[in-house]
């Protein structure tokens, strides 16, 4: 390896480390209430890996490596496209009701 | 400095804005409030980050043909693959049920792992055809191939198992243990082959990749259904990694940071759905929990009490007059589709008064948090979705406790040493002044024991259907 392959392989593996330290720090502060909606929202981010897919799909020479990649960008792209949409259809859902007997807290209710 | 140059570096800072969107996006899931703003965001970096792909390879195929080679196939490869996984998913997503989530996010689970593993594949198929490869992207290529392919299957499995297309209790083969064992020696000295020789070998990576595929299929299958929520976290937490690895094979930063991200959520969900069932990850993983047989001896001191039967018009009458309820809610609602029957119940004792909230326990459902996604679905508000650790204190001074399909959870057992779900952290329903169980017969929970719970002098038995049980009791409630 050369000082430059090893400099960038440290520096991936930094990247690597901080990222999963900063996971850690902002997911444990989400509630048992969204752990699904999070779940599925984590789920899409690593749909990511199409940014991958793109990638090797771009130079992809051979019937082989042509066809791997349009199944990982099929893939990939299932995986964002699902993943947001029904996150979103999900914490749609999690609504503040307004209090029925009470009307007077309505307004107070909306406004937060 | 080129224009591709200039180009690269812009599109390399696009994918950082994405990074940084996903974080920030993660950061507003801590309140219901905020979150799907937070998961707008999200989707809105994801965009940024694959449009910036498609302008790097369009710059690339203009402006360095020779080094990239890019053809217009290439485009018809990426269109055609974002057509027909966007449609697939945009289809699923909209039209799953909220009782088939687990299932369908342990689908995406799949195919992003796959994903993840395809790039691996495509690249060392690059590879075998040069020569002499470098230690530390052997080692992440076999990684991304490993973690990669039992994601993939495992997933699949345990969306099949969720699904119903395999049963969901424990599947164990004899000698089951053993394969998976001898998969997980094949491939650990395959890699090592691999990583010692620094030789590329394409036929020592086709045994890793299917060694790895089965290992997928043998590790989820003797898993049972109620220790689905961390099956389906720790196989996110793998998809992440994997991800992460495919960024340190092609090299890209937004990948690895990506990928940490999911792996961390992933496991820190493990491990909270292993907490709250008092088991560790590993036992959880050998499987086999709650077959039944096992069962006979434990369930000796729990025997001999007796079941009180109860009405649906005395416990209209319970609930009526109640100041507090707090409502039980386990995987049995969900089964029965209940969960609107019981938001109209407890619409009817709010108008009359009485203050309701649900109590959820941490594994309530398929997957973490499933429950409160099914009752925001019935318009349940979810300032009154309570966590076990809130709710707990709350029974001493409930007047009535109205378990729905829940069993395990609620067992009295779990405190002393000697049962099955010894040390379980359970919901305090016996400290309720009045219980009242709805269950179509005394058939036992997951772990395979009696529930004491339901002998308790406190506990009254609705036997019924949880959906028809609460649409007795709605009536019943109205008739009053």
């Amino acid at each position: 390896m050369t000082p430059d392959q090893i400099d960038a392989l440290i520096t991936a593996l930094t990247v690597f480390t901080l990222a999963i330290l900063v996971g850690f720090a902002v997911i444990s502060k989400v509630p048992a209430t969204l752990h699904t909606p999070l779940m599925s929202g984590a789920n899409s981010i690593h749909g990511i890996v199409l940014v991958g897919a793109m990638l090797i799909a771009a130079e992809a020479h051979g019937g082989i490596s042509q066809a791997l990649s349009l199944i990982a960008v099929a893939f990939a792209t299932m995986n964002v496209v699902g993943g947001y949409v029904v996150t979103d259809r999900m914490l749609q859902m999690f609504k503040k009701r307004p209090v029925a007997p009470k009307p007077a807290a309505d307004d107070a209710e909306t406004r937060l | 400095m080129t224009a591709l140059q200039v180009i690269e570096i812009l599109v390399r800072i696009a994918w950082l804005a994405g990074a940084v969107a996903f974080v920030l996006g993660l950061v507003r899931m801590n309140s219901p409030a905020t979150a799907r703003n937070g998961n707008l965001l999200s989707a809105g970096g994801m965009a940024v980050a694959i449009v910036a792909t498609a302008i790097l390879i369009a710059a690339r195929q203009q402006l360095d043909p020779v080094n990239f080679g890019i053809r217009a196939s290439s485009w018809a490869i990426i269109v055609a693959g974002i057509v027909i996984g966007g449609g697939l998913g945009l289809y699923a997503a909209r039209t799953v049920k909220m009782t088939a989530m687990p299932q369908l996010v342990s689908l995406f689970n799949a195919v992003g792992g796959g994903a993840a593993a395809l790039i691996a594949i495509d690249d060392y198929l690059g590879i075998v055809r040069g020569a002499e490869v470098r230690l530390d992207t052997h080692v992440f290529i076999v990684l991304d191939i490993i973690i990669g392919s039992i994601t993939f299957t495992g997933s699949l499995v345990a969306s099949s198992k969720l699904q119903g297309l395999i049963p969901g209790k424990p599947i164990l083969i004899p000698g089951g243990r053993l394969v998976t064992a001898g998969l997980a020696a094949i491939t650990l000295v395959a890699a090592l082959v691999l990583f010692v020789t620094g030789t590329p070998s394409l036929p020592l990576m086709l045994v890793i990749l299917a060694a790895a595929l089965i290992f997928g299929v043998t590790m989820t299958l003797p898993i049972g259904g109620a220790d689905m929520p961390v099956v389906i976290s720790l196989l996110n937490s793998f998809t992440g990694t994997a991800v992460a690895m495919a960024g340190f094979v092609i090299d890209n930063p937004v990948l690895i940071i990506a990928g940490a991200l999911v792996g961390a959520s992933g496991a820190i969900l493990t491990k909270l759905m292993a907490d709250a069932m008092n088991r560790s990850v590993i036992n959880i993983m050998v499987g086999g929990f709650g077959g039944g047989d096992e069962a006979a001896g434990a369930a000796g001191a729990a025997a001999g009490g007796s079941v009180r039967s109860i009405s649906a018009d005395d416990v209209a009458i319970q609930l009526a007059y109640a100041q507090h309820v707090i409502v039980v809610p386990g995987y049995g609602l969900a089964v029965a589709q209940a969960q609107h029957a019981v938001r109209e119940l407890a619409d009817l004792l709010e108008e009359r008064g009485v203050d309701v909230k649900y109590a959820i326990h941490p594994v309530a459902g398929r997957m973490p948090g499933h429950m409160n996604v099914l009752l925001a679905e019935a318009n349940v508000p979810y300032p009154q979705l309570k966590e076990m650790d809130d709710i707990n204190p709350e029974f001493d001074r409930a007047d009535v406790a109205l378990v729905i399909g829940a069993n395990d959870v609620t067992n009295p057992a779990a405190r002393r040493p000697g049962s099955p779900v010894s040390g379980m952290p359970i919901l305090d329903v016996d400290h309720a002044k009045s219980i009242v169980v709805i269950k179509r017969s005394m058939g036992r929970g997951y772990a395979g024991i009696d529930n004491e719970l339901y002998t308790n002098e406190k506990t009254g038995m609705l036997f019924a259907d949880a959906k028809e049980g609460l649409a007795a009791l709605t009536a019943a409630v109205k008739a009053l």
